[in-house]
């Protein structure tokens, strides 16, 4: 199978190569953590692309079981078909409804699935599937028939850490930390997404952008996602460079901040902050 | 092949199991790092570690391991900046100390000692140990010279030297030993959350009773589960004064900001030690000032008591009657935190200090003893440990 490379779109650090193609080549689940917004669940989106196989997306919610994954008995409406006397309520597999694992399981050709915040489920949940993702198959009791994956599908497992996951869940995947970019790698993804954003512009953007997130004490620092966002919108309204410049000591609030911060207190406190630099400075 | 590795890990603390020992070599076989060292760092960091807070440690381990397995020059052609170094010298000595620095053989002479000490340094910091001047052997510390100024690292940054990835140490923020900061207090929180959850009498569960029924084809089948609410009540006593005191604000925030989990949450000053005083507005602490019996009597044994305080004082003030540094105190302090941790069965004691400095100081050691080894330091680790103790 072609090796992870980054894309065009996506800038991929050689430490996510490796750990994507050791997960790829070894058929083990990775699992990638990391601030909010800097691209864990594309990551999924761009493996699937640079290896030209299909995406299926699981989204994980607090209330999410891991047996959806696999499939669902729908009892409540088998009750209703038969309480209506429906001759399908006689056949139980009309009412096994099929998850997205069993999916990915089934498919023709090998897919990429991406399991999406893990740790938003209950903290059982990563163990309860541990034999599906180990084996690749499962066992289904109302119609005594085993799934097998007729291709071991690459999974991806993202988490935001709110919930800490099982031991033997993580050593059967590998592990990518995704740190926040640094400055020249931030140049990089920027002329990734705009190939045609002014330099100079996405310069100075860049300046405020990185002491925005200097900044101690705000609740939630502008990611990658959110500078984007920003620059999107600073070209949407031809802003001039000027508008942006700064000096090293004196924070201007910029334009259209609203885009980069996003909490009021984050707000109210880079606007203390850029009042008292002018009256400082 | 890389067993040494896996056993360094294991003793640094990772959880590293055969599984992913052989995971590693699969990897490997499959030639995913290319014989490329830097690849295989990143390969062996994915299949190792599996929790951001261990990639410190595993970029130090693998630093020793695997030191000289590339040869670097510029690593090994690391020299002090002389000039750089006689200039901080003169500035900081005075004439009579630069007079005995040349009776010991000069400045030359002094200068091949540290240099001679930095290559030693090199291989210890790798280890985990101190930068150069906290050795003791160092000649500099004699003549009040203070060593931390010779910083190998900032000679580093400066000349922009190139060092391998897994020397730059990246992920030192994310370990979780480390003084609590912003992310740390979020996950303080959490544990703190779960601490305070207590799962007691049962409630019954709708969704799965109706489905248990739909499944039994209509005949009712009740499910239970166990109900969740907050049982725990926390009486928090704080050191205030000096150099505690942002530890103090810090560690106010951190449970206020999980008040709302506990069923109660007190908290009252005191100042170095506990004695027969405590207060709850440090601004009025002499007019308002609560007697810890008064407290021993309000709150039941079944709240928990936590403390927070650095615990460095003067011995006198936790064993001798007057020792207090405030007032006559007529009961010594460890009467009093005997008194109070006999009445309150679960109690612990938070320690903002660093734990590896415990042991230099007496009265930290005395008061761990009086709290039968309940100190915790104020990291995530700690008060994980902390909630643990204190849950059961």
């Amino acid at each position: 199978m072609a090796a992870f490379k980054g894309t065009e779109r996506y800038i991929a650090s050689r430490d996510l190569e490796v750990a994507v193609n050791a997960a790829v080549t070894l058929q083990r689940p990775l699992l990638i953590k990391g601030e909010p917004g800097t691209g864990k669940t594309v990551l999924a989106h761009e493996v699937a692309q640079a290896l030209g196989l299909q995406l299926i997306e699981w989204h994980i919610k607090s209330t999410t079981k891991a047996q959806q994954g696999l499939y669902e008995y729908d009892a409540v409406s088998r009750l209703r078909d038969g309480q209506l006397g429906d001759p399908r309520v006689h056949d139980i597999a009309n009412y096994i409804v099929r998850g997205k694992l069993w999916d990915a399981f089934e498919s023709s050709e090998p897919v990429v699935v991406l399991i999406d915040e893990v740790d938003k489920a209950d903290i059982e949940f990563p163990n309860d599937l541990l034999l599906e993702l180990d084996r690749m198959q499962f066992f289904v009791y109302e119609t005594r028939q085993t799934v097998e994956a007729r291709h071991r599908p690459i999974v991806i497992i993202t988490s935001n850490n709110e919930k800490e996951l099982p031991d033997a869940f993580l050593r059967r995947c590998f592990f990518h930390y995704i740190r926040f970019p640094d400055r020249e790698t931030m140049e990089r993804i920027v002329h990734a997404h705009y190939p045609d954003i002014r330099k100079d512009l996405a310069r100075e953007a860049l300046n405020i952008f990185f002491q925005v997130r200097d900044i101690p004490g705000l609740k939630k620092k502008p990611s990658t996602a959110e500078l984007l966002d920003w620059l999107k919108l600073l070209m949407v309204e031809d802003m001039p460079a000027e508008a942006l410049r700064t000096s090293e000591k004196q924070l201007v609030i910029p334009p259209l901040h609203g885009a980069l911060l996003k909490n009021e207190q984050d707000v109210h406190l880079f606007e203390r902050l850029a009042f008292l630099a002018r009256r400082g400075g | 092949m890389f067993a040494h590795f896996i056993l360094a890990l294991r003793q640094a603390g990772l959880n590293t199991s055969i599984t992913e020992y052989l995971t590693l070599l699969g990897a490997m076989k499959a030639g995913v790092a290319d014989f490329n060292v830097e690849d295989f760092y990143f390969l062996s960091r994915a299949a190792l570690v599996k929790d951001e807070r261990y990639l410190d440690r595993f970029d130090r381990v693998f630093g020793v391991c695997f030191k000289g397995i590339e040869a670097d020059e510029t690593l090994l052609s690391r020299d002090l900046p002389e000039e750089w170094l006689r200039k901080l010298a003169e500035k900081l000595l005075t004439p009579e100390e630069m007079a005995k620095i040349e009776s010991l053989g000069g400045f030359e002479a002094l200068m091949d000692r540290l240099r001679q000490l930095l290559a030693e340094q090199k291989e210890r910091h790798q280890g985990g140990s101190k930068w150069i001047g906290t050795a003791g052997t160092s000649p500099f510390g004699a003549y009040g010279y203070n060593p931390e100024g010779v910083r190998i690292g900032q000679h580093e940054s400066r000349h922009r030297r190139a060092v391998k990835v897994w020397d730059k140490r990246e992920f030192r923020d994310l370990d979780d030993t480390v003084e609590l900061g912003t992310r740390g207090m979020k996950l303080a929180l959490r544990r703190l959350r779960r601490f305070a959850r207590q799962g007691a009498a049962t409630e019954l569960d709708l969704p799965d009773t109706i489905k248990s029924t739909a499944n039994n084809a209509g005949s009712l089948d009740l499910k239970m589960v166990p109900e969740r609410h907050n049982a725990v009540k926390v009486l928090l006593v704080l050191d205030v004064g000096g150099s505690m005191d942002d530890h103090v604000k810090l560690s106010e925030e951190l449970f206020s900001a999980a008040r709302s989990e506990f069923k109660h949450l007190e908290h009252f000053y005191f100042h170095n030690c506990v004695y027969e005083k405590l207060w709850k507005r440090n601004r009025r602490r002499h007019e308002e000032a609560i007697p810890t019996w008064q407290v021993l009597r309000t709150y039941g044994p079944d709240y928990k008591l936590i403390f927070v305080g650095d615990a460095a004082m003067s011995p006198y003030e936790v064993t001798m009657p007057g020792g207090s540094v405030e007032h006559w105190n007529e009961e010594s302090g460890a009467v009093w935190l005997e008194r109070l941790t006999q009445h309150y069965r679960r109690a612990a004691w938070l320690n903002p200090t660093p734990q590896r400095s415990w042991g230099h100081v007496r009265s930290i050691h005395m008061i761990e003893e009086l709290m039968a080894g309940r100190m915790y330091p104020l990291t995530v680790n700690g008060i994980d440990e902390m909630t643990r103790e204190l849950s059961h």
